[in-house]
């Protein structure tokens, strides 16, 4: 297991550099400050640096006029777009920004293959070893630099060169392989908080709770109200890895996390038993039925106000838009951190805020063939006004590009940015922050089920299956 | 191919000599009755399957084998690991044994249940009851209806009452049950009346009636198809020997019908063992509906790629099917001599 350490260590490091100094920033509400800061540390060995792409060091927030990158020659030619926004919403987003790089480019032709999201992460290792299509959707993090190590995909520091002033530092290490070359463009990020809808808090009285204990007994007070306090949903087997990294963030800090992620830190450990006894008090309060719901059917109880809070991404908005049409739901829709605990973790402020990007393959057919128009769509991804198409086709995705028109951003998504920014320690997800054989439907997703399902069985037994089934995995990357 | 040349072909050239010349029926090293397009012909018909048997079936099989005593992850480097694949299924990986539990009720519903329920309405229909051409239709549908669409149709049915699943919406809307009360039809992992592993939870039921539902149509119609084969004179002397309805089904058709009666418990045991689709599209064969074949995919073929513990699994799986093929196929050829 040693070698899983070393491997997944750089991500540490790196992900310790990507937090560090934003909090105190001034100017948090302007967008581009988020993940602003360390860009002595952003490693892009590029062999043609553009002198006024180069950030400034200590921080500063790149000047939008600066960051613009010059508009490139229309491109032509066919390349393969691999699509993983299989949601209507999100879909949509895409096929919106496909016609405006077609519009800017004429001569352009996009193959786009949409692939359903869950369907598209399963079959990923096949799919890039096999027949990938030139450009794909992926996530940031360990999972990127995954599948780079192992050459699957290619490096674009060529493109990074050109659009890198419109990212922060922060950004750039995300997109960072082991090697140090680029492989990746940030295409937007979202928090993970808890959402609730404020006409209910207001009619109702209630106050949004600072304190674990505060969570629990407004909880009790819904559920006394008839109200299902905390919407849940576990069909789809992820959600409810949300809960396990923010109650072991706020329990235990990040340190524990990163390093129970990353198999410094074992599962048998007293402190993960603590997360699974102080996550026993909430599922009291979850929705009944909660392991048969897709997490959009849980939403949906938020938009009946049936259900009262919700822990889940801020891609959540996607799904509020998609049953009430009108938009009144979403405007009336607000969220906070998730309670802290009172100890020395708090300070942290510590979540979930994963970064999705868009890269790459290394083995598609057409590879060398649609390589200049497949370069220039992905620097497309690179500009606000891109990452503003998506945006609102689902105002979960906040873009990622310094450039962006911030008054575009509804008062939610201003939120989620400084909520982020606040944030000292920053994980990417637990199935983006461990090996993806750890985290999938027969690991991990399978034991919090089974957890959920007899939360007061032997919790000893469980987590000592927990790191069996870690012991077991083939040694990493050797 | 011995058999395969003494029954097939030789008869094959005696007609092709009848034409009038004598030929010798024995067959001469450097002498034969075929005709050089004859075997090429033959070469191709035999050759081609022999190809697709050969890759698609043994390759792989063996493939699985070998692959068992790996950590292969389908990129990267692998190494051969012994024993520690099936050392980790049988001892510390908890849900093989849910696995194995969840097939072994699959088998004992289907035998118990579905199988003979689908004998039952075969049975009744096989009686010309007026418009049982209607009934038939009903019963056979779910078997013609795509997989994608028995998995829609369920999870509206089965959704928990915060996913307006119809039967819970049906259920507390009658007032039959509170709300508080209403089933997790699919997701309920809860042992069923509180009784621990390896008892099963309410999902696992849900999912045997979903699966029978399909099973029920099909051993139907399999064994509609054998009762229309069984000489009506054999019921006629039933009835003048004064059997009535019962007994004649049990001491005359029943009996007469043991060649599909072993097919369709074969049928039966098979189905149950490469169970899937339905746990698939239901819940992905999460917690707590895994079958030993869910557990193949989502260890292989998911992002995790656990590609050499998936074909320990496998392996585990195609010795456990290989009883019954084996004893079926052991029979039929005793039968045969």
């Amino acid at each position: 297991m040693a070698d899983i350490e070393s491997a997944l260590k750089g991500q540490v490091s790196r992900r310790e550099v990507l937090k560090k100094g934003v909090v105190g920033a001034a100017g948090l509400t302007v967008l581009p400050a988020v993940l602003a800061a360390c860009s002595s540390t952003a490693a892009s060995p590029s062999p043609t640096p553009t002198p006024a792409a180069t950030p400034t060091p200590g921080g500063a927030t790149p000047t939008p006029g600066t960051a613009t990158p010059t508009p490139a020659a229309a491109v032509t030619g066919t390349f393969h777009l691999g699509n993983n926004h299989s949601d209507p919403s999100d879909l949509k987003g895409v096929q919106a920004i496909d016609a405006a790089f077609i519009k800017e480019n004429p001569g352009v032709n996009i193959v786009l293959n949409t692939v359903d999201h869950g369907t598209f992460q399963d079959q990923i290792n096949n799919y890039l070893t096999t027949t990938p299509d030139d450009v794909f959707f992926w996530f940031s993090g360990f999972r990127m630099r995954f599948f780079a190590a192992k050459g699957l995909a290619t490096a674009i520091d060529d493109v990074w060169a050109t659009v890198k002033s419109n990212y922060t530092a922060g950004f750039a290490t995300s997109v960072t392989g082991d090697d140090g070359k680029v492989y990746g463009i940030p295409v937007d990020y979202y928090p993970w908080c808890v959402f609730y809808r404020k006409s209910l808090f207001s009619d109702k009285g209630y106050t949004v709770p600072n304190t674990f204990d505060d969570l629990l007994t407004l909880c009790a007070k819904m559920k006394t109200d008839g109200i299902t306090p905390i919407a849940f949903a576990d069909k789809d087997g992820w959600p409810a890895m949300g809960t396990f990294d923010i109650l072991n963030l706020r329990l235990n800090g990040y340190d524990f996390h990163v390093g129970l992620m990353t198999g410094k830190e074992k599962w048998t450990d007293a402190k993960v038993t603590s997360v699974f006894t102080t996550w026993q008090k909430l599922i009291p309060y979850y929705t009944a039925g909660f392991s048969g719901l897709t997490w959009q059917q849980a939403c949906d109880t938020l938009v009946r106000k049936t259900g009262g809070m919700y822990l889940l991404g801020l891609f959540l908005t996607g799904e509020i838009d998609t049953v009430d049409t009108t938009g009144a739901a979403k405007k009336d829709t607000d969220f906070f951190p998730f309670p802290y605990m009172g100890n020395s973790f708090d300070a942290e402020k510590s979540l979930d805020a994963p970064i999705d990007i868009v890269m790459m393959s290394a083995k598609s057919q057409n590879l060398q063939a649609d390589m200049v128009p497949a370069k220039a769509y992905v620097a497309y991804w690179a500009k606000g006004t891109t990452q503003l198409l998506m945006y609102q086709a689902n105002n979960g995705f906040i873009p990622t590009a310094s450039d962006v028109d911030t008054t575009k951003l509804d008062t939610l998504t201003q939120k989620a940015v400084q909520v982020v920014s606040a944030a000292q320690k920053i994980t990417q997800f637990l199935d983006r922050d461990t090996r993806p054989d750890f985290a999938g439907a027969a690991g991990m997703q399978s034991f919090l089920l089974k957890f959920l399902a007899t939360p007061t069985q032997d919790l000893a037994a469980l987590q000592k299956s927990i790191q069996d089934y870690w012991d077991k995995l083939p040694a990493f990357g050797g | 191919m011995s058999k395969l040349e003494s029954e097939g072909l030789a008869p094959a050239s005696e007609t092709f000599s009848g034409a009038g010349v004598a030929l010798p029926v024995q067959r001469h090293h450097h002498y034969s009755l075929l005709t050089a397009h004859d075997k090429v012909l033959l070469a191709l018909m035999v050759g081609i399957p022999l190809f697709v048997f050969v890759i698609l079936i043994w390759i792989t099989t063996l493939a699985s084998i070998v692959l068992s005593f790996t950590d292969w992850q389908l990129i990267g480097n692998w190494h051969w690991v012994g024993l520690d694949n099936y050392t980790q299924m049988f001892t510390t990986y908890p849900f093989f044994w849910t696995a194995v539990r969840n097939n072994l009720l699959w088998l004992l519903f289907f035998l118990g249940f579905a199988t003979p329920m689908g004998i039952l309405l075969a049975v009744c229909l096989d009686r010309q009851l007026r418009g049982g051409w209607l009934y038939q239709t009903i019963f056979f549908t779910p078997v013609v209806l795509s997989l994608a669409v028995v998995g829609i149709i369920w999870n509206l049915q089965l959704s928990p009452l915060a996913g307006n699943g119809f039967i819970d919406s049906m259920l507390t809307g009658t007032g039959l049950v509170a709300p508080a009360n209403a089933p997790n039809w699919l997701g309920e992992s809860t042992p069923l009346f509180g009784l621990p592993f390896p008892f099963p939870p309410l999902g696992m039921i849900s999912v045997l009636i979903v699966a029978s539902w399909r099973h029920i149509g099909y051993i139907m119609v399999l064994y509609l198809a054998g009762l229309k084969s069984v000489d009506p004179a054999l019921r006629e002397a039933a009835a003048i020997d004064g059997a009535n309805e019962r007994q004649t089904f049990f001491h005359v058709v029943f009996p007469v019908m043991a060649p599909i009666n072993r097919v369709i418990v074969v049928v039966t045991v098979i189905e149950a063992l490469r169970a899937f689709d339905i746990v698939w599209i239901l819940s992905h064969g999460k917690e707590p509906l895994q079958l030993l074949s869910t557990l193949i995919v989502s260890n292989a073929l998911s992002e995790s790629s656990l590609i050499g513990f998936g074909s320990a699994i496998a392996v585990f799986l195609l010795l456990v099917s290989l009883i019954p093929i084996i004893a079926y196929l052991t029979r039929v050829m005793r039968s045969e001599d």
